[in-house]
Protein backbone atom coordinates (compact mmCIF):
# COMPACT_ATOMS: atom_id res chain seq x y z
CA UNK A 1 0.00 0.00 0.00
CA UNK A 2 1.33 3.52 -1.60
CA UNK A 3 0.86 6.54 0.82
CA UNK A 4 -0.50 9.93 -0.47
CA UNK A 5 2.41 11.94 -1.18
CA UNK A 6 2.33 15.73 -1.72
CA UNK A 7 3.38 17.27 -4.59
CA UNK A 8 4.18 20.78 -5.34
CA UNK A 9 3.55 21.89 -9.15
CA UNK A 10 4.01 26.05 -8.33
CA UNK A 11 3.09 26.56 -11.97
CA UNK A 12 0.19 29.17 -14.15
CA UNK A 13 -2.28 27.39 -15.22
CA UNK A 14 -1.74 29.94 -18.49
CA UNK A 15 1.73 29.40 -18.45
CA UNK A 16 1.57 28.27 -22.01
CA UNK A 17 -0.79 31.00 -23.68
CA UNK A 18 1.52 33.99 -21.69
CA UNK A 19 4.87 32.41 -23.09
CA UNK A 20 3.00 32.29 -26.74
CA UNK A 21 1.92 35.81 -25.86
CA UNK A 22 5.16 37.60 -25.02
CA UNK A 23 6.90 35.46 -28.35
CA UNK A 24 4.32 37.11 -30.45
CA UNK A 25 4.12 40.44 -28.83
CA UNK A 26 8.39 40.64 -29.27
CA UNK A 27 7.84 38.98 -32.93
CA UNK A 28 6.45 42.08 -34.06
CA UNK A 29 7.89 44.13 -32.17
CA UNK A 30 10.40 43.93 -34.25
CA UNK A 31 8.73 44.09 -37.35
CA UNK A 32 7.62 47.42 -35.73
CA UNK A 33 3.64 45.86 -36.23
CA UNK A 34 1.68 47.28 -33.32
CA UNK A 35 -0.94 44.61 -32.31
CA UNK A 36 -4.46 46.11 -30.95
CA UNK A 37 -6.83 43.86 -28.96
CA UNK A 38 -10.46 45.44 -29.42
CA UNK A 39 -12.73 44.41 -27.05
CA UNK A 40 -16.70 44.72 -25.99
CA UNK A 41 -19.71 43.62 -25.68
CA UNK A 42 -21.90 42.18 -28.88
CA UNK A 43 -22.82 45.03 -30.51
CA UNK A 44 -21.38 47.90 -28.89
CA UNK A 45 -19.54 49.09 -32.08
CA UNK A 46 -16.40 47.22 -32.41
CA UNK A 47 -17.01 46.88 -35.90
CA UNK A 48 -18.27 50.32 -36.92
CA UNK A 49 -14.73 51.64 -34.92
CA UNK A 50 -12.65 49.56 -37.25
CA UNK A 51 -14.42 50.31 -40.75
CA UNK A 52 -13.77 54.48 -39.01
CA UNK A 53 -10.55 53.56 -38.34
CA UNK A 54 -9.60 52.26 -41.88
CA UNK A 55 -11.04 55.29 -43.58
CA UNK A 56 -9.29 57.62 -41.32
CA UNK A 57 -5.69 55.72 -41.47
CA UNK A 58 -5.69 53.35 -44.48
CA UNK A 59 -3.99 56.43 -46.91
CA UNK A 60 -1.20 56.45 -44.33
CA UNK A 61 -0.39 53.19 -42.56
CA UNK A 62 -0.39 49.66 -43.73
CA UNK A 63 -3.57 48.25 -41.79
CA UNK A 64 -4.82 44.77 -41.02
CA UNK A 65 -7.58 43.24 -38.97
CA UNK A 66 -8.08 39.64 -37.53
CA UNK A 67 -11.84 39.04 -37.00
CA UNK A 68 -13.05 37.04 -34.48
CA UNK A 69 -16.92 35.66 -34.26
CA UNK A 70 -17.94 32.61 -32.91
CA UNK A 71 -19.18 31.23 -36.58
CA UNK A 72 -19.63 33.87 -39.16
CA UNK A 73 -17.57 35.65 -41.67
CA UNK A 74 -19.87 38.80 -41.74
CA UNK A 75 -17.34 41.12 -39.89
CA UNK A 76 -14.55 40.38 -42.28
CA UNK A 77 -16.28 40.98 -45.38
CA UNK A 78 -17.46 44.28 -44.37
CA UNK A 79 -13.77 45.33 -43.52
CA UNK A 80 -12.08 43.21 -46.69
CA UNK A 81 -14.80 45.56 -48.65
CA UNK A 82 -13.70 48.47 -47.21
CA UNK A 83 -9.71 47.56 -48.91
CA UNK A 84 -7.97 46.61 -45.57
CA UNK A 85 -6.42 43.18 -45.42
CA UNK A 86 -8.88 41.05 -43.13
CA UNK A 87 -8.80 37.52 -42.11
CA UNK A 88 -11.55 35.72 -40.01
CA UNK A 89 -11.05 33.31 -37.41
CA UNK A 90 -14.00 30.82 -36.49
CA UNK A 91 -13.97 30.56 -32.89
CA UNK A 92 -15.79 27.59 -32.86
CA UNK A 93 -17.61 28.27 -29.61
CA UNK A 94 -14.93 29.82 -28.04
CA UNK A 95 -15.81 32.77 -25.92
CA UNK A 96 -12.32 34.41 -26.81
CA UNK A 97 -9.68 34.60 -28.55
CA UNK A 98 -5.97 32.82 -26.92
CA UNK A 99 -2.66 33.47 -28.32
CA UNK A 100 -2.92 30.50 -30.52
CA UNK A 101 -5.38 31.77 -32.59
CA UNK A 102 -4.16 35.02 -32.96
CA UNK A 103 -0.86 33.26 -34.45
CA UNK A 104 -3.08 31.49 -36.70
CA UNK A 105 -4.58 35.05 -37.42
CA UNK A 106 -1.50 36.52 -38.09
CA UNK A 107 -0.56 33.34 -40.01
CA UNK A 108 -3.52 33.86 -42.59
CA UNK A 109 -2.98 37.92 -43.48
CA UNK A 110 -1.70 37.90 -46.62
CA UNK A 111 0.66 40.80 -47.02
CA UNK A 112 3.81 40.47 -44.04
CA UNK A 113 4.58 43.89 -43.14
CA UNK A 114 2.06 46.32 -41.24
CA UNK A 115 2.25 49.38 -39.24
CA UNK A 116 -0.96 48.46 -37.22
CA UNK A 117 -2.89 45.11 -36.83
CA UNK A 118 -6.19 45.53 -34.86
CA UNK A 119 -7.73 42.21 -33.16
CA UNK A 120 -11.41 42.39 -33.00
CA UNK A 121 -12.18 39.91 -30.18
CA UNK A 122 -15.46 38.13 -29.72
CA UNK A 123 -17.79 39.99 -28.39
CA UNK A 124 -17.77 39.36 -24.57
CA UNK A 125 -16.70 41.45 -21.63
CA UNK A 126 -16.23 38.09 -19.59
CA UNK A 127 -13.89 35.77 -21.11
CA UNK A 128 -11.30 37.95 -23.45
CA UNK A 129 -10.31 39.70 -20.50
CA UNK A 130 -8.61 37.11 -19.06
CA UNK A 131 -6.18 35.97 -21.76
CA UNK A 132 -3.34 37.51 -23.22
CA UNK A 133 -3.33 37.87 -27.19
CA UNK A 134 -0.14 38.99 -27.39
CA UNK A 135 -1.16 42.21 -28.25
CA UNK A 136 0.69 45.69 -27.42
CA UNK A 137 -2.64 47.62 -26.45
CA UNK A 138 -5.93 46.61 -24.82
CA UNK A 139 -8.67 48.79 -25.79
CA UNK A 140 -12.31 48.26 -25.02
CA UNK A 141 -15.75 50.05 -25.85
CA UNK A 142 -18.86 50.39 -23.54
CA UNK A 143 -21.46 51.58 -25.77
CA UNK A 144 -24.44 54.10 -23.72
CA UNK A 145 -27.40 51.67 -24.05
CA UNK A 146 -25.62 49.46 -22.11
CA UNK A 147 -25.09 51.46 -19.13
CA UNK A 148 -22.80 52.98 -16.95
CA UNK A 149 -22.67 50.25 -14.07
CA UNK A 150 -21.02 47.54 -16.29
CA UNK A 151 -17.43 48.25 -14.72
CA UNK A 152 -19.02 46.93 -11.37
CA UNK A 153 -20.18 43.75 -12.99
CA UNK A 154 -17.13 43.07 -14.95
CA UNK A 155 -14.18 44.92 -13.69
CA UNK A 156 -11.43 42.83 -15.16
CA UNK A 157 -12.06 44.18 -18.37
CA UNK A 158 -12.43 47.55 -17.21
CA UNK A 159 -8.81 46.84 -15.48
CA UNK A 160 -6.66 45.76 -18.01
CA UNK A 161 -7.87 47.83 -20.74
CA UNK A 162 -5.46 51.10 -21.91
CA UNK A 163 -8.30 52.97 -23.57
CA UNK A 164 -11.80 53.02 -23.10
CA UNK A 165 -14.16 53.94 -25.59
CA UNK A 166 -17.68 55.20 -24.58
CA UNK A 167 -19.46 54.60 -28.16
CA UNK A 168 -22.73 55.93 -28.76
CA UNK A 169 -22.49 59.24 -27.42
CA UNK A 170 -25.48 60.41 -29.29
CA UNK A 171 -27.90 58.52 -27.27
CA UNK A 172 -27.02 59.83 -24.29
CA UNK A 173 -30.07 62.17 -23.86
CA UNK A 174 -32.17 59.29 -24.12
CA UNK A 175 -30.74 57.81 -21.29
CA UNK A 176 -29.72 57.65 -17.91
CA UNK A 177 -26.22 57.21 -18.69
CA UNK A 178 -24.12 58.61 -15.87
CA UNK A 179 -21.04 59.42 -17.19
CA UNK A 180 -19.62 60.92 -14.46
CA UNK A 181 -20.35 57.68 -12.44
CA UNK A 182 -18.64 56.01 -14.91
CA UNK A 183 -15.67 57.57 -14.98
CA UNK A 184 -15.35 57.70 -11.50
CA UNK A 185 -15.81 53.72 -11.32
CA UNK A 186 -13.34 53.05 -13.84
CA UNK A 187 -10.91 55.72 -13.31
CA UNK A 188 -11.00 53.76 -9.46
CA UNK A 189 -10.53 50.22 -11.07
CA UNK A 190 -7.79 51.65 -13.40
CA UNK A 191 -6.36 54.75 -12.79
CA UNK A 192 -3.99 54.86 -16.14
CA UNK A 193 -6.95 54.03 -18.57
CA UNK A 194 -7.78 56.85 -21.26
CA UNK A 195 -11.69 57.48 -21.19
CA UNK A 196 -12.71 59.02 -24.75
CA UNK A 197 -16.52 59.51 -25.93
CA UNK A 198 -17.12 58.89 -29.29
CA UNK A 199 -20.07 58.37 -31.91
CA UNK A 200 -19.44 55.89 -34.99
CA UNK A 201 -22.64 56.51 -36.30
CA UNK A 202 -22.37 60.44 -36.17
CA UNK A 203 -18.48 60.53 -36.21
CA UNK A 204 -18.47 62.72 -33.14
CA UNK A 205 -14.72 62.12 -31.20
CA UNK A 206 -13.17 59.77 -34.25
CA UNK A 207 -10.72 62.65 -34.09
CA UNK A 208 -9.93 62.04 -30.81
CA UNK A 209 -9.74 58.66 -31.07
CA UNK A 210 -7.41 58.48 -34.16
CA UNK A 211 -5.03 60.81 -32.49
CA UNK A 212 -4.73 58.46 -29.82
CA UNK A 213 -4.40 56.19 -31.93
CA UNK A 214 -1.36 58.07 -34.32
CA UNK A 215 0.64 58.82 -30.80
CA UNK A 216 0.89 55.26 -29.88
CA UNK A 217 1.60 53.97 -32.87
CA UNK A 218 4.53 56.76 -33.51
CA UNK A 219 5.64 55.94 -29.80
CA UNK A 220 5.97 52.60 -30.44
CA UNK A 221 8.22 52.67 -33.30
CA UNK A 222 10.58 54.66 -31.25
CA UNK B 1 -17.35 30.72 -19.39
CA UNK B 2 -14.48 30.05 -20.56
CA UNK B 3 -13.51 26.94 -18.20
CA UNK B 4 -13.04 24.80 -20.76
CA UNK B 5 -9.44 26.05 -21.81
CA UNK B 6 -8.49 26.60 -18.36
CA UNK B 7 -9.37 23.14 -17.36
CA UNK B 8 -7.34 21.70 -20.50
CA UNK B 9 -4.53 23.66 -19.31
CA UNK B 10 -4.97 22.44 -16.19
CA UNK B 11 -5.13 18.54 -17.10
CA UNK B 12 -1.87 18.68 -18.68
CA UNK B 13 0.40 20.42 -16.38
CA UNK B 14 -1.13 18.11 -13.47
CA UNK B 15 -0.44 14.89 -16.26
CA UNK B 16 2.79 16.49 -16.94
CA UNK B 17 4.19 16.72 -13.05
CA UNK B 18 2.44 12.84 -12.27
CA UNK B 19 4.70 11.96 -15.07
CA UNK B 20 8.05 13.32 -13.58
CA UNK B 21 7.37 12.00 -9.82
CA UNK B 22 6.44 8.50 -11.50
CA UNK B 23 2.79 8.35 -9.62
CA UNK B 24 0.10 5.70 -9.80
CA UNK B 25 -2.91 8.01 -9.75
CA UNK B 26 -3.31 11.86 -8.94
CA UNK B 27 -6.00 11.94 -6.23
CA UNK B 28 -6.19 15.96 -5.11
CA UNK B 29 -5.24 18.92 -7.15
CA UNK B 30 -4.42 22.30 -4.90
CA UNK B 31 -5.79 24.96 -7.26
CA UNK B 32 -5.31 28.72 -6.28
CA UNK B 33 -7.79 31.26 -8.25
CA UNK B 34 -8.10 35.18 -7.80
CA UNK B 35 -11.59 36.26 -6.40
CA UNK B 36 -11.49 38.61 -9.86
CA UNK B 37 -11.70 35.19 -12.40
CA UNK B 38 -15.45 34.00 -12.87
CA UNK B 39 -14.87 30.75 -13.00
CA UNK B 40 -17.38 28.53 -11.66
CA UNK B 41 -15.48 26.08 -9.47
CA UNK B 42 -18.16 23.15 -9.99
CA UNK B 43 -17.89 23.64 -13.82
CA UNK B 44 -14.25 22.90 -13.35
CA UNK B 45 -14.60 19.88 -11.81
CA UNK B 46 -17.32 18.96 -13.98
CA UNK B 47 -14.73 20.09 -17.75
CA UNK B 48 -11.94 18.28 -15.67
CA UNK B 49 -13.70 14.76 -14.66
CA UNK B 50 -14.81 14.58 -18.50
CA UNK B 51 -11.65 15.41 -19.50
CA UNK B 52 -9.28 13.52 -17.22
CA UNK B 53 -11.19 10.05 -18.17
CA UNK B 54 -8.47 7.12 -18.95
CA UNK B 55 -5.74 9.05 -17.56
CA UNK B 56 -4.20 8.69 -14.22
CA UNK B 57 -5.78 12.00 -13.38
CA UNK B 58 -9.23 10.71 -13.56
CA UNK B 59 -11.35 10.77 -10.30
CA UNK B 60 -9.35 13.42 -9.17
CA UNK B 61 -10.75 16.38 -7.10
CA UNK B 62 -9.77 19.73 -7.79
CA UNK B 63 -9.61 22.29 -4.31
CA UNK B 64 -9.87 25.79 -4.92
CA UNK B 65 -8.40 28.11 -2.88
CA UNK B 66 -9.97 31.74 -3.74
CA UNK B 67 -7.52 34.47 -3.29
CA UNK B 68 -8.81 37.83 -2.08
CA UNK B 69 -8.64 40.61 -3.98
CA UNK B 70 -5.65 43.27 -2.62
CA UNK B 71 -5.36 46.43 -3.76
CA UNK B 72 -2.80 48.99 -3.22
CA UNK B 73 -3.37 52.43 -2.47
CA UNK B 74 -2.13 55.27 -4.84
CA UNK B 75 -2.15 57.91 -1.83
CA UNK B 76 -0.55 56.35 0.60
CA UNK B 77 0.56 52.81 -0.67
CA UNK B 78 -1.37 50.60 2.21
CA UNK B 79 -2.91 47.77 1.17
CA UNK B 80 -6.25 45.99 1.76
CA UNK B 81 -8.99 43.42 0.46
CA UNK B 82 -11.67 44.21 -1.16
CA UNK B 83 -15.00 42.71 -2.33
CA UNK B 84 -15.75 42.03 -6.27
CA UNK B 85 -18.94 43.56 -5.60
CA UNK B 86 -17.09 47.17 -4.01
CA UNK B 87 -14.44 47.04 -6.26
CA UNK B 88 -16.17 50.06 -9.06
CA UNK B 89 -16.48 52.25 -5.75
CA UNK B 90 -12.78 51.92 -3.52
CA UNK B 91 -12.17 53.56 -0.33
CA UNK B 92 -8.87 53.45 0.74
CA UNK B 93 -9.67 52.28 4.65
CA UNK B 94 -6.39 54.35 5.70
CA UNK B 95 -6.83 57.34 4.12
CA UNK B 96 -9.79 57.82 2.30
CA UNK B 97 -8.40 58.12 -1.24
CA UNK B 98 -10.37 56.80 -4.46
CA UNK B 99 -7.40 55.21 -6.34
CA UNK B 100 -5.93 52.20 -6.06
CA UNK B 101 -3.61 49.69 -7.93
CA UNK B 102 -4.83 45.27 -8.12
CA UNK B 103 -1.72 43.70 -6.37
CA UNK B 104 -3.96 40.26 -6.52
CA UNK B 105 -6.88 38.72 -7.27
CA UNK B 106 -6.19 37.07 -10.82
CA UNK B 107 -4.21 34.45 -10.19
CA UNK B 108 -4.92 31.02 -12.00
CA UNK B 109 -2.15 28.79 -9.87
CA UNK B 110 -1.67 25.22 -9.41
CA UNK B 111 -0.10 24.59 -6.53
CA UNK B 112 0.62 21.27 -5.33
CA UNK B 113 -0.93 17.80 -5.96
CA UNK B 114 -2.05 14.82 -3.59
CA UNK B 115 -0.44 11.75 -5.24
CA UNK B 116 -0.14 7.62 -5.08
Amino acid sequence: MTGVRLIEVKEEILADNDELARDIREKLREKRTMLLNLMSSPGSGKTSLILRTMEGLKDRYRLGVIEADIDSTVDAEKVAAGGVPAVQLKTGGFCHLDATMVGQGLEGLVKKDYDLIIIENVGNLVCPAEFDTGAHKNVMILSVPEGDDKPLKYPLMFSVCDLLLINKIDYLALSDFDLNALRKRVLTLNPKIVILEISCRTGAGIEAWLSWLKKEMEDFKK
Amino acid sequence: MHEMPITESILNIVLKHAMMNETRKVMVVHLQIGKLSDLEDEWLQRYFDYLSKGTIAEGAKLKIERMPIVVRCDACSSTFEAEVSRIGNLVCPSCGAESGTLVSGREYYIKSMEVQ
